[in-house]
């Protein structure tokens, strides 16, 4: 068992190392890679484009995760009732999941395309715009379709994942609380959201990872355009280190993500944490 | 009959689902979860549709109904798969993805079982590095990982990423095995000691067979996560010959101002056609492995 043991080690400080390898390489420059300090930091707090993506990284993920919650929620509450076709709806809905991302993605951008979206055509069919949206041609309305797509492709995770928390929840509790009297908002406030709050906790800590370090969407959909407005820190370190050459800009940029995950993990951690507490507390 | 509807619906509405009338019901049950469906599957309606259109057909929404298909072609498809070379496209990510899948399996199952089952000092902290690592995502690693696959000589082939999918594989496999392995009561393994059995003996003939469920749930993510990856394989590919079909789609499809949007949509149809099938045959494992990964 020690050789498993050895493997194991070696494949997990393999990512690990690299990880903590990356953070010394940023210091060096590119291929050679001559030491020149911190002087990749400096020039990018100074680079526009870079605070742009760092704003708008910060952008997405707010808000891509703030509704990915409510809607996941949302539906996890829906397919929690009793409904026809259950087990059917739950696994079609995960497809959004199991797609592969930059295909889905070439998908929306084909609904976005300026001349043919259906979108487009549909909504003036039915009167409720005169012309056709230009989804991807300024950068508040890519913003808002990038935000879109990320969040159609993450409500099946928060709604599944939150779905199983929410079948844990002991039926008893909703039957005292509708003798008491409860309606169905307060049910939800005082009895689903308490007890749900620990896989919450997690499920958002993971969204909240998924969608700030992401880049595949970003990526196949806008490539950072138009005009460097919707680039995230993930996109920007690509374009940066492998179609610009400058590795060691791209590494810096991906350095300065590690802080932000930290703060996720440790998020996560206290979040497990509370879990723990909670399910001690339940058994008094 | 006409009091039918009186009956308690459901356990989890605590029984007071009857308090509800239909219409009710209808209205803050069915259509909500209708939009959603809608919407969440309308991409995929789309891209099948115009996956199947002719070229006159793909932008004239006046003349024909742009929801379905009014001449049904297989020229899209057709085109895919004898003009371009997304067949190797489709057998390169299948390769890559058998075979790391496998690897990190493989490497998963001892790694998983040393941990739970051995308690080796120190095994606590590695089972809490490894739920580390399984966070680290690709978009930090891909910069120093491209410079390592450069220096091994292994850039451009599909080496590479055999290589570098276990390093987001076996953590999270390894996660996964480490909850199913811990259902698994102990006295099934002391009876087999006591009977003489050694380690490896234990694991082959007790815990494997009875972790096959828990096997197939990683073992199902790891490939759809494979087969899905990107940001390596772009990086680390630039030959046609050997890209995976999402980057081969993006990068070799994807050509000049004008876009083919039905070979475009065909390539996504196809490339996502695979992992769509393997997942409709494990539903229930593969919704047990996302819950699992989240739960511990």
């Amino acid at each position: 068992m020690i050789p498993a043991a050895a493997i194991l080690l070696f494949f997990l400080t393999y990512p690990l190392g690299l990880g903590v390898w990356l953070g010394l390489t940023d210091t060096k420059l590119g291929r050679p890679g001559v030491f020149i300090g911190l002087e990749n930091f400096r020039s990018l707090l100074d680079d526009d484009v870079f605070r742009l993506a760092v704003f708008n990284t910060m952008l997405y993920t707010a808000v891509a995760c703030a509704l990915k919650l409510v809607l996941g929620l949302w539906l996890a509450l829906l397919l929690n009732r009793n409904i026809a076709f259950k087990a059917a709806i739950r696994a079609v809905m995960l497809l959004p999941f199991i797609a592969p991302t930059v295909l889905t993605a070439l998908v929306f951008w084909w609904l976005y395309d300026p001349q043919f979206s259906i979108i487009s055509w549909s909504l003036q069919k039915v009167g409720i715009i005169d012309s056709y949206i230009d989804f991807l041609g300024n950068p508040n309305a890519a913003r808002a379709s990038l935000i879109a797509a990320n969040v159609w492709r993450g409500i099946p995770f928060v709604a599944i994942s939150l779905l199983a928390g929410l079948q844990t929840i002991p039926v008893t509790l909703y039957e005292a609380a509708t003798l008491d009297g409860a309606s169905r908002w307060k049910m939800f406030r005082h009895v689903t959201y308490p007890l749900l709050t620990p896989i919450i906790a997690v499920v958002m800590t993971f969204s909240v990872l998924f969608t700030f370090t992401d880049f595949q969407l970003v990526y196949a959909i806008t490539r950072g355009g138009p005009l460097n407005a919707t680039h995230l820190m993930a996109t920007l370190s690509f374009q940066r280190a492998i179609a610009g050459g400058q590795l060691s800009e791209g590494a810096a940029i991906s350095t300065l993500m590690i802080p932000f995950l930290l703060a996720a993990i440790l998020f996560s951690f206290f979040g497990l944490q509370r879990r723990r507490w909670q399910q001690g507390g339940r058994d008094e | 009959m006409g009091l039918r509807w009186r009956k308690p619906k459901s356990v989890n509405e605590g029984g007071m689902g009857y308090l509800e009338t239909r219409s009710a019901r209808l209205l803050t049950v069915y259509l909500p979860l209708g939009t959603f469906l809608f919407v969440l599957l309308f991409p995929f309606y789309w891209m099948t549709v115009t996956t199947f259109k002719g070229k006159d057909e793909l932008y004239d929404y006046s003349r024909f109904n742009p929801f379905w298909p009014t001449h049904p072609t297989l020229e899209n498809i057709k085109k895919l798969f004898f003009d371009t070379q997304y067949p190797l496209w489709l057998w390169n990510t299948m390769l890559v993805s058998f075979i790391s899948t496998f690897v990190s399996l493989s490497c998963s199952v001892l790694a998983a079982y040393a941990i739970e089952r051995l308690r080796f000092k120190g095994s606590r902290y590695i089972g809490m590095s490894i739920f580390l690592a399984y966070l680290i995502p690709p978009s930090i690693l891909f910069i120093p990982l491209a410079t390592l696959v450069f220096k091994l000589g292994i850039f451009d082939t599909r080496l590479a990423l055999i290589l570098t999918y276990p390093t987001f594989l076996i953590p999270f496999c390894t996660w996964l095995l480490m909850g199913y392995f811990r259902t698994i009561p102990f006295e099934l393994e002391e009876c087999a000691l006591i009977d003489g059995a050694t380690r490896l003996q234990i694991l082959v003939k007790i815990i494997l067979p009875l972790a096959v469920p828990g096997l197939i749930s990683a073992g199902i993510f790891a490939f759809t996560l494979s087969w899905n990856e990107f940001i390596y394989a772009l990086t680390f590919i630039s030959s046609s010959e050997v890209k995976t079909v999402p980057v081969g789609v993006l990068t070799e499809l994807v050509e000049g101002d004008v876009y083919h949007w039905g070979s475009l949509m065909a390539g996504a149809l196809c490339g996502s056609l695979p992992v769509a099938i393997l997942y409709s045959f494990f539903v229930e494992h593969y919704v047990a492995g996302m819950t699992g990964a989240v739960k511990e």
